[in-house]
């Protein structure tokens, strides 16, 4: 029953908005570029060419060269896989870690609650990208820090939530877990809260995926995390700016179409999947 | 173009002189379109309101009140379309005029008070400046005075200490307080019409008799009409002239109140009456009208009793069904009234 | 009162912000005494390092010099500059309040209106162009957006002058420092000119970033205006026959204000960070730009000065809307 609700729901959320089969199909392309990227490429996105430098889009390169004359078609999808990735860990740490810990605030009460509560609070008083900036700076200028960096600035949204429903669902659940034979808080959570809390989350975690997009990418524009020659689309934009003035424009304009797909599709399935699961929220 | 509507010549006492009815609802016939399919929210809705009188407009929750107050003050939602029908106000057909006109008659000619008077009033702004802003949209009152004259519309409604509570927010006044406060603004422009739409929903007992007192004391002082919306068929018998019993989007009983009272020829009236605390001989008999309201999306027969009824007969089916005349005032949609 | 009130639940939040930048600056793996004694630093002159800068001592005394320090106003020396970090913050301080001011007016005077007709015509043309916009303006990463304006605007079509910092000095003089603000001392120096000029520098950064803090902006008009327009004292309202731009003005906007002022919170999160970002892409001459340069100089003082700079600037933008809330909406002054 549950499944046959969710795929009516599904259809019906598609159907309501073509924008969000869109998505869908944006979204198997991406995950397609970041697992088989590299085999797909038709040129080794490191492979530099000093005969084929800077040159504009054509057959040959559709996307251009850049100025140590690499494909950049093939750079861009590539780095599909870094930014991805980065986003898709920072969004996984922050949503189990975040969740964990605002679980056991919401659970447990009192001054854990106080002082996981103030920890979120204290997050959340930084300008989030700044923040984000600090802990990279701090922890030092690497792919793994800014994954953290991106996972630390997104706790209190899992936090909150999850305490708030914890806090709403703890004692219904109780009894329910009662009626069907004790079981410890742990087992509690995982069958009882777990599962009811998830479906938002799915909204929260799509949404949340562009913005981590976004934030790597800005991090690794202002050159922290990523080196060179990795290919990841902020550096590649950031590489890109310095010859806006001689008008090479492929430069940068490929590698942030590629940012500003991912993050558009990521919100438009966000979106559909928040008409889905509570329709009247829509805006 | 607006012969009718000149404050020169109070529109109301024009139709009074020509014998036309101040408000006349007339065939109305009206559905909402939803998901779910048409709601046939109104179907051939009619009756008339004198000068001077109150009607009652009764029947339970979800039977088409509001949506028929809603019809004369074109506040319905766009989901709303009119099949047929008209609404004439001192002879003139609301429906057929241009939507600006209507406009000058909201709130000048035809003013309205709803339910739950404390989220019926903008909460973030005094209750003096609310009352300002319909003072400034109807009449000519010099800037200078508005503040005096806000403060007399407090006053007119008996509110104690009106230059203090002019001050006042509404969360700072209780219901029966907000509800005086939004009758001096629908009075404010000395309309000849008021739709009270169940007035005294969510005040407590005292207040709600406070509240109705208050309302037919303006009546006489001021010689409005009252269209008295309410599911409670006590209250309208104790205030109105008379009664128009509606259910399910059919105006099933219409007649003087006393005489609906005595004498209900609609067995949904005569169910209504015995659900009133007032006449319910013991607590069994003011058991709930056994089954519920109709889904007005699906097709209805003519008559949208006929479910509920205890005395459906088999030709009760039968198309057409029009109201029948048992008095000189007294209507009846029923083929076998009691 | 109210206010004294704000002010104190504000306080919190800077002692977290001061403890975390500490955190950051003092607890966290990477030495610092390594980072600052250089490169081809020894164990000895690495441990003379430690010691100079109090790094050998336990945490707390450490948090306690650092706290002694901040109510000096002292932030450390920047390695780049040489300068005091506070200094180099607050001379840089005013060019990106004037573009982060610009941007939040640019994004206000959009997003508002466009929420509003939106939610006065839901699904009309109107509300799907609201929604695409939105959708759009969120999707695009700022120092992207800066980069295609830039593209478009100066390279392609020459309407706007090199997008190099906040007036071109070599026709123009900056004018003497009143407020720090170039549009306001330009004007109070009567030099029209260079007025103009300002500005032709400020249009493109602010409009980048304002279209990042367009979408919470505009999706929360609407959705405000949409609840306030359905609610039962916008009824009575139109009841009472009151003109339809009182109705949607006084009636329904102000009390969405409301929701609209809640979410400035996250407007100004967005801004300032991707202030940074901007006046990267821009050569805007800011803190951001600043922090830019010192993070990639590994410059570890100016780092955490500028975060704790912008953490106390934020703290206090919040505390404004906190009190504009309050200036609104009367039940909250009278709970107090
Ligand atoms: N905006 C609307 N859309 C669809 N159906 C509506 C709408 N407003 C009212 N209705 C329907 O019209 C009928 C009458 O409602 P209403 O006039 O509010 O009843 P009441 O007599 O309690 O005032 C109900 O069945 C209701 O479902
Ligand atoms: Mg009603």
């Amino acid at each position: 029953m549950a499944v046959s609700t969710l795929i009516r729901d599904t259809r019906y959320a598609f159907g309501q908005n073509p924008l969000t089969l869109m998505a869908a199909i944006l979204f198997v392309f991406l995950v397609a570029c970041a697992l088989l990227g590299p085999t797909l490429v038709p040129y080794d996105p490191l492979a530099s060419d000093a005969m084929a430098r800077m040159q504009p889009p054509s057959l040959g390169h559709p996307f251009g060269t850049d100025s140590l004359g690499r494909d950049m078609l093939s750079r861009t999808i590539v780095a599909t896989r870094l930014d991805l990735g980065m986003a898709v860990f920072a969004v996984a740490l922050s949503f189990v870690v975040g969740t964990a810990m605002g679980a056991v605030a919401g659970y447990l009460g009192g001054w854990m609650d106080k002082v996981i509560g103030r920890i979120f609070d204290t997050i959340m008083a930084f300008p989030l990208f700044v923040l984000a900036m600090g802990i990279v700076a701090a922890l030092g200028n690497s792919v793994i820090n800014i994954v953290i960096a991106t996972a630390v600035i997104n706790l209190p949204f899992y936090g909150r939530f999850a305490r708030a429903e914890v806090n709403v669902r703890r004692d219904l659940a109780f009894i329910e877990a009662a009626r069907m034979g004790g079981n410890g808080p742990m087992s509690v959570m995982a069958r009882h809260i777990v599962p009811n809390i998830l479906p938002p989350m799915m909204v929260q975690i799509s949404l949340n995926m562009g913005w981590a997009i976004l934030n790597a990418a800005g991090l690794s524009f202002i050159g922290l995390g990523v080196r060179p020659p990795e290919p990841e689309w902020g550096i590649m934009v950031s590489e890109g700016a310095a010859y806006i003035f001689s008008g090479e424009w492929w430069t940068f304009v490929f590698p942030g179409m590629a940012l500003v797909l991912a993050v558009f599709c990521f919100n438009l399935l966000g979106d559909g999947l928040r008409d889905m699961i509570d329709p009247r929220r829509r805006t | 173009m607006k012969a009718g509507l000149m404050r020169a010549t109070h529109p109301a006492e024009a139709a009074a002189a020509h014998g036309v009815p101040l408000l006349e609802v007339d065939r109305l016939t009206l559905d909402f379109a939803t998901r779910g399919g048409r709601v046939k929210a109104l179907d051939q809705v009619g009756f008339t309101l004198d000068r001077g009188q109150i009607l009652g407009l009764v029947g339970e929750s979800g039977s088409g009140k509001s949506v028929t107050a809603f019809a004369i003050m074109d506040l319905l939602d766009q989901a709303a379309r009119i099949e047929t029908g008209q609404i004439r106000f001192t002879g003139i057909d609301l429906l057929a005029r241009k939507r600006r006109a209507l406009k000058e008659l909201r709130g000048r000619e035809i003013a309205m008070i709803f339910q739950s008077p404390r989220t019926a009033l903008h909460p973030i702004r005094k209750v003096g400046h609310q009352i300002e802003d319909v003072l400034r949209a109807h009449s000519s009152v010099p800037p200078g005075l508005r503040r005096q004259k806000a403060i007399e519309a407090l006053e007119r409604v008996r509110i104690p200490d009106p230059a203090r509570r002019y001050e006042a927010y509404p969360f700072e006044l209780s219901g029966g307080m907000c509800q005086r406060v939004m009758i001096a603004m629908a009075l404010s422009a000395d309309p000849s019409l008021l739709i009270a739409d169940e007035p005294t929903t969510g005040l407590d007992v005292t207040t709600q008799a406070v509240i109705m007192d208050l309302i037919r004391d303006l009546v006489r002082e001021s010689g409005m009409s009252v269209l008295l919306i309410t599911h409670d068929l006590a209250m309208a018998g104790e205030y109105c002239d008379r009664i128009a019993v509606m259910h399910a989007g059919h105006i099933v009983e219409t007649a003087p109140a006393h005489l609906l009272l005595r004498e209900p020829a609609h067995p949904y009236s005569a169910k209504l009456i015995a659900a009133t605390p007032a006449k319910a001989a013991s607590i069994e008999a003011l058991a709930a009208i056994p089954g519920n309201l109709p889904d007005l999306r699906q097709p209805q027969p003519p008559c949208r009793f006929s479910t509920r009824c205890e005395r459906h007969r088999p030709d009760c089916d039968q198309p057409p069904l029009d109201a029948a005349r048992l008095g000189q005032d007294h209507l009846v949609l029923c083929r076998h009234p009691l | 009162m109210i206010v004294l009130r704000r002010l104190a639940e504000a306080v919190p939040s800077l002692v977290g912000v001061v403890i975390v930048t500490f955190l950051l600056s003092h607890a966290l793996p990477g030495d610092p005494a390594a980072y600052f004694a250089g490169p081809a630093a020894n164990a000895e002159s690495v441990a003379e390092v430690r010691r100079t800068l109090g790094l050998d001592r336990s945490l707390p005394v450490q948090f306690g010099y650092y706290l002694l320090d901040l109510a000096k106003g002292d932030l450390g020396h920047s390695l780049t500059t040489g300068q005091p970090v506070t200094s180099d913050l607050l001379q840089r301080l005013p060019a990106s309040m004037e573009l982060t001011l610009a941007a939040l007016i640019v994004a206000i005077a959009v997003a508002l209106p466009l929420g509003i007709v939106a939610a006065l015509r839901p699904n009309s043309l109107a509300d799907h162009f609201c929604r695409l916009t939105v959708t759009i303006g969120a999707a695009f990463p700022t120092f992207f957006v800066g980069l295609l304006l830039v593209y478009l605007l100066y390279f392609k079509l020459g309407l706007v002058p090199q997008p190099l910092g906040r007036l071109d000095e070599i026709y123009f003089t900056p004018p003497p420092t009143v407020t720090g603000f170039y549009l306001i001392d330009t004007l109070l120096n009567g030099d029209v000119d260079a007025f103009r000029a300002a500005l032709s520098q400020l249009i493109l950064p602010a409009v980048s970033l304002a279209l990042f803090a367009m979408a919470p902006l505009a999706r929360m008009t609407r959705a405000a205006m949409l609840t306030a327009l359905g609610s039962d004292f916008v009824r009575t309202a139109r009841a009472n026959g009151l003109p339809a731009r009182k109705v949607i003005f006084t009636y329904a906007l102000r009390s969405a204000m409301l929701s609209i002022v809640n979410v400035m919170g996250m407007v100004f999160s967005f801004l300032l960070g991707s202030n940074v970002l901007i006046e990267q892409v821009f050569g805007w001459p800011g803190i951001g730009a600043y922090a830019v340069s010192a993070v990639i100089a590994s410059d570890y003082a100016a780092v955490q000065g500028f975060v704790l700079m912008m953490a106390i600037l934020y703290v206090l933008l919040n505390l404004a809307v906190d009190l504009a809330a309050t200036a609104i909406d009367p039940r909250v002054r009278f709970e107090s």
